[in-house]
């Protein structure tokens, strides 16, 4: 057997294990434990789309909470039952353009993906020719102008109120597929040309233009796909919550897929798989934080609500400051060197570099 | 049409108002946006923490006055010591560190400053919206006429800008420490060698900043009560957009694009009243234009790419 078979074999066997565990989740946990894997699992899907622009393109964009809201809204606002519109828009009736229209889940979802997608383009052209901190802060800023026309636009998006009675999504199954079917086309695409050539973007812009690739070209595609999959992500988001609210969607939401990116590693889809599931599992976790904490009998003055995010900060600065590279670096995870450490455990802690191949 | 309508209805007084609202929002624009051009200048960074230690300071102004009923002015100086302090253990703690890192994660951790300053205040202070307390004279308001009043803080503020603007200037070009941060803004590694103790220069110009922020900030305070955690967010990003629509590294251009995006803020609201929502937009808006067709600036200088 060569090694691209059991590669793809032990592959094959990895999905339908977790999809087990997914299967397992779903009809033996409780609703909090479902819960907390489905926002890991769509958690995952918006750091992976991060991660193209930031991580392999080397750009670094802010907007990743705007995208988001356009999917959930989208979603909002085609997948709540007709009859139930009048309910929801009760401050301001919906606009009639739009209000016999329906969608189920899955249309609503690739609607908002593309819709992002789009409007990642309209942005993308003029703030992708930034640079570093200005691309940062143009695309934190066009994140809160998305929030800020959503707010406005209360016959299209029922302004502040939001929008509630989303046909709830609760199945993990479904969420799992969609995480899956994201990293398998993320991966495809990092492995392609196109992703050597974001590659190359990041490691040195003006070696790559010289190379004749196409910057601008790369740049934006990277980020019209980046925003397609966090629209996807964002829309799922909006379906488990069951209701959307532009308050769910400030510029501090990407803080979240930040440190997942930056925990897990700039540069590489698994590490950003691993961090998804660290950061969304550990900040439910780290709730006891928020509660009184009684030791032996004393309470603990430090346990009050916000103390959970004071950590979750310290935690963002500490990776920056002294872990880089994150937990995978710009590795992947791959079954050779999965074998390789199961074969010889003990090597990867004597000899580093002995399987560096 | 509208404009005309909005254009037509205002009387003198309330231009007067507008105008009042528009340059003192500017004023405090500037005080801020200078930390940001003086860091940018220097490091190449965005001190996105900057905004937080805005919001820092109206807390510690706040808390000077009602909590400890220290005198109004004392509490004041207190509160500038203070902030400049904060700002230089922000840059110790977590840009020095990354003095030779990618610049990618600079910006992380600057990011992780700001959002930890936010989540400290809110785990501290708690998120409820707390009320600065009245100062005495510079709270109260003035009627100028037509049934219009403008608060007093509004005439001081544009004075206190350019008082401080004055001489921070002063400071950069006649002084031997201000010689020292050109040398540094001009060329980093050649102000090293020439003997310039780079750390200290840093850290001066992080406190100059955080003392102008501080000033800018107790004046907000007094003009917009309510301080929140979340208070130096929205100030801080528009801030740096006025820095860089006036030319990063350019004090000066600070001063103006922070009076630009003040006056144009207030103004469009006043002539185009259905356009309010959209207030915050404006700054961004501006900031692609001026990136778009003057990347440098409006006072800023042309600058080569280096390979």
């Amino acid at each position: 057997m060569t090694m691209k078979k059991r590669n793809l074999l032990l592959s094959i066997i990895a999905v339908i294990v977790l999809f087990g565990v997914a299967n397992f989740v779903q009809l033996e946990m409780d609703a909090y434990i479902r819960r907390i894997v489905n926002l890991c699992m769509i958690y995952a899907i918006i750091g992976l789309s991060m991660n193209i622009t930031n991580g392999f393109v080397g750009q670094f964009a802010l907007g990743q909470a705007g995208f988001m809201a356009v999917g959930a809204y989208v979603v909002g606002i085609f997948t709540v039952p007709v009859a139930m519109r009048p309910g929801v828009f009760y401050a301001t009736p919906m606009n009639p353009a739009i209000i016999n229209i329906y969608m189920p889940l899955g249309v609503a979802l690739i609607v908002g993906g593309l819709l992002a997608a789009l409007i990642a383009f309209v942005i993308g052209t003029p703030v992708l020719r930034l640079r570093g901190d200005y691309l940062a802060i143009a695309t934190l800023g066009f994140s809160e102008i998305i929030r800020i026309v959503i707010t406005n636009a209360s016959s299209i998006t029922n302004g502040a109120l939001g929008i509630k009675n989303i046909p709830p999504l609760n199945d993990v199954r479904i969420i799992f597929l969609a995480t899956l079917i994201t990293f398998i086309l993320i991966t495809l695409l990092i492995n392609s040309s196109y992703g050597r050539a974001f590659k190359a973007i990041r490691e040195d812009e003006i070696a790559a233009e010289a190379m004749g690739i196409d910057l601008f070209y790369h740049k934006n595609l990277a980020f019209m796909i980046s925003a397609f999959f966090a629209g996807i992500g964002g829309g799922l988001y909006g379906a488990l919550l069951g209701t959307v609210d532009p308050k769910n969607f400030l510029f501090t939401l990407t803080y979240n897929f930040l440190l997942i990116i930056v925990l897990g590693g700039m540069g590489s889809i698994t590490g950003s798989m691993l961090g998804a599931v660290i950061v969304t599992a550990g900040l439910e976790y780290l709730r006891v934080f928020d509660e009184p904490l009684e030791l032996f009998g004393m309470a603990i003055p430090l346990f009050r609500p916000g103390f959970r995010m004071v950590m979750f900060s310290v935690l963002l600065m500490f990776c920056v400051l002294f872990w880089r590279k994150g937990i995978m670096g710009t590795e992947e995870f791959t079954w050779d060197k999965f074998v390789n450490f199961c074969k010889h455990p003990l090597a990867y802690f004597t000899k580093k570099g002995a399987h560096a191949e | 049409m509208e404009f005309f309508q909005a254009f037509a209805n205002m009387t003198a007084a309330s231009f007067a108002q507008h105008m009042a609202n528009g340059i003192s929002l500017g004023s405090l624009y500037a005080m801020i946006a200078i930390g940001y051009t003086m860091v940018y200048g220097i490091l190449l960074m965005i001190n996105f923490a900057h905004g937080d230690i805005v919001m820092m300071a109206c807390y510690f102004a706040f808390f000077g006055i009602t909590v400890f009923h220290i005198p109004w002015f004392m509490t004041f100086i207190g509160t500038i010591v203070a902030t400049a302090l904060l700002g230089v253990v922000i840059e110790r703690a977590a840009y020095r560190p990354l003095r030779d890192a990618p610049k990618n994660s600079v910006l992380i951790s600057a990011i992780g400053a700001s959002f930890l300053l936010e989540n400290l205040a809110n785990y501290l202070f708690s998120g409820r919206p707390m009320r600065f307390p009245d100062i005495p004279l510079l709270s109260q308001n003035i009627a100028v006429g037509g049934g219009v009043q403008i608060q007093a803080i509004c005439f001081v503020i544009p004075v206190i800008t350019i008082i401080s603007l004055v001489i921070l200037l002063h400071i950069v070009n006649h002084t031997k420490t201000g010689m020292a941060m050109r040398a540094v803004s001009k060329d980093y590694e050649i102000a090293r060698v020439m003997g310039i103790n780079i750390d200290n220069v840093i850290s001066i110009t992080f406190a100059i900043g955080s003392a102008m922020a501080a000033i800018g900030a107790i004046m907000w305070g007094i003009r917009y009560p309510g301080i929140t955690p979340m208070l130096g967010v929205m100030p801080g990003l528009k801030c740096f957009v006025a820095a860089v629509v006036g030319g990063i590294g350019n004090i000066k251009g600070a001063v103006l694009g922070g009076f630009i995006l003040g006056l144009g803020e207030i103004l469009i609201v006043a002539f185009f009243p259905q356009l309010s929502g959209y207030r915050d937009a404006f700054a961004f808006i501006v900031l692609i234009l001026i990136l778009y067709y003057k990347p440098t600036g409006l006072l800023g200088e042309t600058t080569t790419e280096k390979v």
